[in-house]
């Protein structure tokens, strides 16, 4: 990790809410823009999903990892609490991880 | 105008913000609270996820103390570890930040003061406090919420972004699955985009984009690309997706 990436991405994300608090203050953007801008975390995140669970660099692995993001996402559709999610995710990889 | 509350300074009195029904008040003081929890627990993750990325603590902790939105960091962190340049990395996590622009419009509406006060609240707005602030039913109201939840996350996402990192340097994290606590806590994250169709569309869309690219291009490139997925989520005209999410 770089100090480039820590600078660049603290001046970009502070620039954006810089941008929609003090620049263009409480003037409302396009229908559209605002529609997009919503929905890119959930494309984005997503994606992160599959890279983090399914990926070693550039090849596509099935791995114990799998199972627990299966038991994570099982446990936010039945509506666990974040913390909850997240350990659960934890502890089915690193229990499957031991047994194996 | 009273300004102490059983013999300390209250926040609100610190921020010049003015004093707000004391009941109210103690509901978003107790609710920033358990918020701030789950966030020191994400920032732990981070922290762990930082360090094991090849950060050092202190770059772990410049991070959250500067760019402080969660998402964009988990992103930009997840893409070095698996071995992603620097500009991918930058360009999912910028992707992602410009969603804070669209909080800060929000709560441009609801904020008073001078300009150096408006630019110290830029850094605290984040999916949290802008939420937080617009579930209060009152202009007042939602300053202080927006404040007190700010303060209360800052607070936590660094602390448990510092003991993440220092753990994480001592420890094996695959050992403890906590490489999966990644992609477990971006779940929880898109879990509520997941409740309506736009959201639904855009998240399978990009989940398809990316699995399809990861053998062929640059790792962190998928995750740019994914972005396109959106494309394809604005033309479901059904529902509008949810001006804030909880995470």
């Amino acid at each position: 990790m770089s100090w480039w990436l820590v600078c660049l991405l603290a001046g970009g994300a502070y620039g954006f809410k810089v941008l929609g608090l003090v620049i263009i203050g409480g003037r409302p953007l396009p229908p559209v823009v605002d529609r997009c801008l919503a929905l890119i975390p959930v494309a984005l995140v997503s994606a992160l999903i599959m890279k983090d669970t399914f990926s070693i660099g550039q090849d596509l692995v099935i791995d114990a990892r799998a199972a627990g993001v299966g038991a994570a996402v099982l446990a936010a559709w039945r509506k666990a609490p974040l913390i909850a999610v997240i350990v659960v995710g934890a502890v089915v990889t690193a229990a499957l991880r031991a047994s194996s | 105008m009273r300004t102490r509350t059983a013999g300390h300074v209250s926040l609100a009195a610190v921020v010049g913000a003015r004093p707000v029904a004391e009941p109210e008040l103690r509901q978003v003081r107790a609710a920033s609270i358990t918020l701030g929890a789950a966030v020191g627990v994400f920032g732990f993750v981070f922290g762990v996820g930082a360090v094991s990325a090849g950060g050092s603590i202190v770059q772990a902790c410049a991070m959250s103390l500067l760019v402080f939105t969660g998402a964009s960091q988990f992103s930009a962190v997840s893409v070095v570890r698996s071995g992603g340049s620097t500009a991918s990395a930058l360009g999912g996590a910028l992707l992602l930040a410009a969603r804070n622009g669209v909080y800060g419009l929000t709560m441009a509406r609801n904020l008073d003061g001078s300009l150096g006060k408006r630019l110290v609240a830029a850094q605290l707005v984040t999916d949290e406090s802008t939420a937080m602030a617009a579930a209060q039913p009152t202009r007042r109201a939602r300053q202080t919420a927006f404040w007190i939840t700010g303060l209360s996350v800052f607070v936590f996402w660094n602390a448990g972004t510092l003991i993440g990192a220092v753990v994480g340097t001592n420890i094996d994290p695959a050992t403890y699955g906590l490489d999966a606590a990644f992609p477990a806590g971006f779940v929880a994250m898109v879990a509520p985009h997941f409740r309506y169709r736009a959201g639904q569309i855009a998240g399978l869309c990009g989940a398809l984009i990316c699995l399809a690219l990861i053998p062929f291009v640059p790792v962190g490139v998928p995750i740019l690309c994914a972005a396109a997925a959106v494309l394809i989520g604005i033309r479901t005209p059904d529902v509008h997706p949810p001006k804030v999410s909880p995470t």
